[in-house]
């Protein structure tokens, strides 16, 4: 199990080294409200959506396979955006059309096919779990390093009446970060810093088995 | 010129440039970050990419208003667009598969994965929120779709040629592949901004 979280957190982490799902995650990560519903949003959906084709996986005939998990899938999405829309309206309106978009989000199909299909119902709920969180961390370090540089806030939507901190002046603000440009540069680093950890994490293992 | 000319030219260039849908609304980066290796195939897909959101328009608009709206079922407007994507991408990859098979094996898998493309979904989406008016109507729709379809093909055709020269690039071991290819897309989408102060409506 722990083997199981580390591999969702960074040796295998959807956003950082599968390199899917990427459009949620640049387009919606400029606050930390955005990226915190986002990313628990899509832990739900990763969650059911496991669950469910897991515990079909034995009825689903396998040459349609792919369209019956995309409608299971877009049920719940259609769930989840509903509660949304009725419980937090504020995130409803900045994630817009992200959150139907969920259904074509690469991360939970390709947890159907990879892991749910051939697994049993517990390990694909833990499986859609961390792979949940790591999209979660993912996303959460991008909306924030995009919003302290950005706007010189943190916390924008939660803390502060919706505001944020202020913790570096906003004319300082290198606004161009919350614009389209900045979510790529942003990724970019940490997908390479990311690959500089795990390099560095491997070399250490090999050091220790000799 | 007339107001819905307008608009319509509106639709056009800001599917095109100041809203490009990869640039600027991030709709479809999987594809464009998975098949620009080659101009020869960006071109492909960004063609096949255009004609299924041109038909998923289309067939969408179709739906939502004579199927969806009528009933009063606008909230499974997601599931049954997906449904619609879906059975467009596969009866044009039969097509293809039949009629121009080099096509069909020079995309390959990316076929039948135009489905998961966030652009077309996004683009049916951004449709059916469009409310009343001349905007909701059947043309502009369309147009919306074949545009950002033509927006998407640019993207992916510049950044092809760009990532070429950036692949062979000598850069620290971290950042080799993936990376540094975001941060290339990223400086593309920087030259874009520059077309944000052109408003057409």
């Amino acid at each position: 199990m722990k083997k199981q979280f580390m591999e969702g957190l960074l040796t295998k982490n959807p956003v950082l080294v599968q390199l899917l799902g990427l459009c949620s995650t640049m387009a919606i990560s400029t606050s930390l409200f955005n990226g915190i519903g986002m990313g628990v949003s899509v832990t739900i959906i990763l969650i059911c959506s496991n669950v469910l084709i897991s515990a079909l996986r034995k009825v689903i005939p396998s040459n349609i396979r792919i369209a019956a998990y995309i409608v299971i899938i877009a049920g719940f999405v259609t769930m989840v955006d509903l509660l949304i829309q009725a419980f937090l309206p504020d995130l409803a309106e900045s994630l817009g059309v992200f959150i139907p978009l969920i259904v074509v989000n690469c991360i939970v199909l390709g947890r159907a096919e990879a892991f749910a299909s051939k697994n049993g119902v517990g390990a694909s709920a833990l499986d859609g779990l961390f792979q949940g969180i790591g999209y979660t961390v993912a996303l959460v370090i991008i909306c924030i390093v995009r919003e302290l540089l950005g706007n010189g806030t943190f916390g924008g939507g939660l803390l502060n009446g919706g505001e944020g901190i202020q913790i570096i002046p906003a004319d300082f603000g290198a606004k161009i970060l919350t614009m389209p440009f900045g979510g790529f540069l942003v990724l970019g680093l940490l997908i390479a810093a990311s690959q500089w950890l795990v390099k560095r994490m491997e070399k250490k293992e090999k050091e220790g088995n000799k | 010129m007339s107001s819905e000319l307008q608009t319509l030219l509106g639709i056009l260039l800001s599917a095109l440039l100041t809203e490009n849908f990869i640039l600027v609304k991030f709709y479809g980066i999987c594809p464009f970050m998975g098949v620009s290796k080659k101009i020869g195939t960006a071109i492909g897909m960004g063609a096949a990419v255009t004609f299924v959101m041109g038909v998923a328009c289309a067939a969408t608009w179709a739906v939502d208003n004579f199927l969806l709206i009528p009933l009063d079922l606008q909230y499974m407007q997601t599931l049954a667009f997906i449904l619609v994507i879906a059975s467009i991408v596969q009866v044009v990859e039969m097509f293809l598969k039949k009629s121009v098979p080099s096509l069909y094996q020079a995309l390959g898998i990316y076929l039948p994965l135009i489905t998961t493309n966030c652009a077309v979904l996004g683009a049916a989406l951004v449709n059916a929120q469009a409310g009343e008016g001349f905007r909701a109507g059947f043309l502009p729709s369309v147009l919306f779709g074949v545009a950002g379809g033509l927006g998407f093909t640019l993207a992916i055709v510049l950044f092809a040629s760009v990532r070429i020269k950036v692949d062979k690039s000598n850069c620290p071991e971290c950042f080799k592949g993936f990376p540094i290819a975001l941060i290339a897309a990223g400086l593309i989408a920087l030259a874009f901004m520059g077309f944000s102060g052109l408003k057409v409506f």
